[in-house]
């Protein structure tokens, strides 16, 4: 069953709080969840109180300089820091988004910054993506074809309106902002593949060079495979890169009823 | 990390399960297309049900349903209507209840549920428009 309370060790309690430095001038408040799978201690809010003109304007410096500066052990993941990697996509302010393109002065108020939701939590702001990236290898990302491959000196051809129908689909960065925002991924992640998954699916739908469309198709075709989207739109509205998950998902919809006759 | 460690089965070997049912186009089809069929459905027997309600009561209503295009549109209403409700109420099952033997109870009950409704209304409407 759906869960509608949250378990007794589950529940978020109030942590410590870390005084902005003596003399700043611009402070800002951040609030993030912290939780160590090293303790039987529920999980907590601590709240740090950081001086704006000691980092940058990102929300991604912001948590830098909380680990370089206040408190070492805060973890979380990063790498490219210009919204390419997907690495620390994370909820900020209660819409999952990456922490590297999401400026601070964009938040009124005090920023609160949780992990990617109702996914099982490694540490602090860093979710367990074993499942997801499972999830992506199901449906076998990469071209597959019957025709003999082309010389190895030669590509396979595309037209440019052929290539123009991957736009929207080829940018997707994996940060699975969108699933973690989708309430039917909430309930069904274990069967229900999700839109960053489903959206990478039709990115090889759509796919002029690839020639297993039908076989595609045929490891999409279940209730909860594809048909768990309800078009709640959460992941369109979430998504960091304006990608349209839930339009590829219908197109895929589309495609299935073609197929029907 | 508890849920994880629960199963030595890999992640992959987990997401691809059973395997794909090749189902669910056909209801997802189904749905939108009674969805449709119910506007013009449900229009025409409530708003000439209304009108024959006011304008003589229940032996206009009765008379209403003696033709044979009302007690078309009506039976047609139902059908399609249950049919829709079936199908919207298994969705609603299928997201939120987990535990198997529950779901297939309910939907069981929703599925022979909402035959049985057609069934008797169907019946009924025949039962008055056959009617002396």
């Amino acid at each position: 069953m759906v869960e509608f309370v949250l378990p007794k060790n589950s529940k978020v309690t109030e942590g410590k709080t870390y005084a902005a430095p003596a003399g700043a001038k611009r402070t800002k408040t951040f609030k993030v969840y912290r939780w160590s799978p090293d303790d039987e201690a529920n999980p907590h809010v601590d709240t740090y109180n950081i001086d704006l003109d000691a980092c940058g304007p990102m929300v991604l410096d912001a948590i830098i300089h909380i680990k370089n500066n206040i408190d070492s052990t805060l973890t979380f993941r990063r790498s490219c820091r210009e919204g390419i990697c997907g690495s620390c996509a994370m909820n900020i302010d209660g819409t999952n988004t990456l922490a590297c393109t999401k400026p601070i002065e964009e938040i009124s108020g005090d920023v609160r910054i949780y992990p990617l939701p109702h996914m099982e939590v490694v540490k602090d702001l860093v979710p367990n993506l074993n499942h997801a990236y499972a999830q992506y290898a199901s449906i076998e990302p990469w071209i597959k074809t019957k025709s003999p491959s082309p010389p190895a000196d030669r590509e396979r051809l595309q037209s440019p309106e052929e290539r123009a129908k991957l736009d929207g689909l080829y940018e997707c960065i994996l940060c699975f902002c969108c699933s973690t925002s989708c309430p039917s991924y909430w309930w069904n992640s274990d069967r229900y593949l999700g839109p960053a998954i489903l959206l990478q699916a039709y990115r090889w739908l759509a796919d002029s060079r690839d020639e297993a469309t039908g076989e595609r198709l045929d490891n999409l075709e279940d209730p909860f495979r594809l048909y768990r989207c309800h078009t709640i739109m959460n992941c369109a509205n979430t998504c960091p890169k304006g990608l349209n998950p839930s339009e590829a998902i219908a197109e895929t919809k589309i495609m299935m009823t073609k197929r029907q006759g | 990390m508890k849920s994880v460690m629960r199963s030595l089965r890999s992640p992959l070997g987990r997401v691809r399960g059973l395997g794909s049912a090749h189902a669910g186009t056909e209801h997802w089809i189904g749905q939108r297309l009674t969805s449709l069929a119910l506007i013009p459905l449900s229009l025409y027997p409530v708003v000439t049900f209304f009108l024959a309600a006011n304008h003589g009561g229940y032996g206009a209503l009765r008379d209403w349903l003696h033709s044979p295009i009302s007690a078309t549109a009506v039976i047609l209403f139902l059908l399609v209507g249950f049919h829709h409700a079936a199908n919207g109420l298994q969705v609603v099952i299928e997201d939120y209840v987990h535990c198997e033997c529950a779901k297939s109870a309910t939907l069981f009950v929703i599925k022979f549920g909402s035959l049985a409704l057609a069934l008797a209304g169907t019946l009924a409407t025949l039962k008055i428009m056959l009617g002396a």
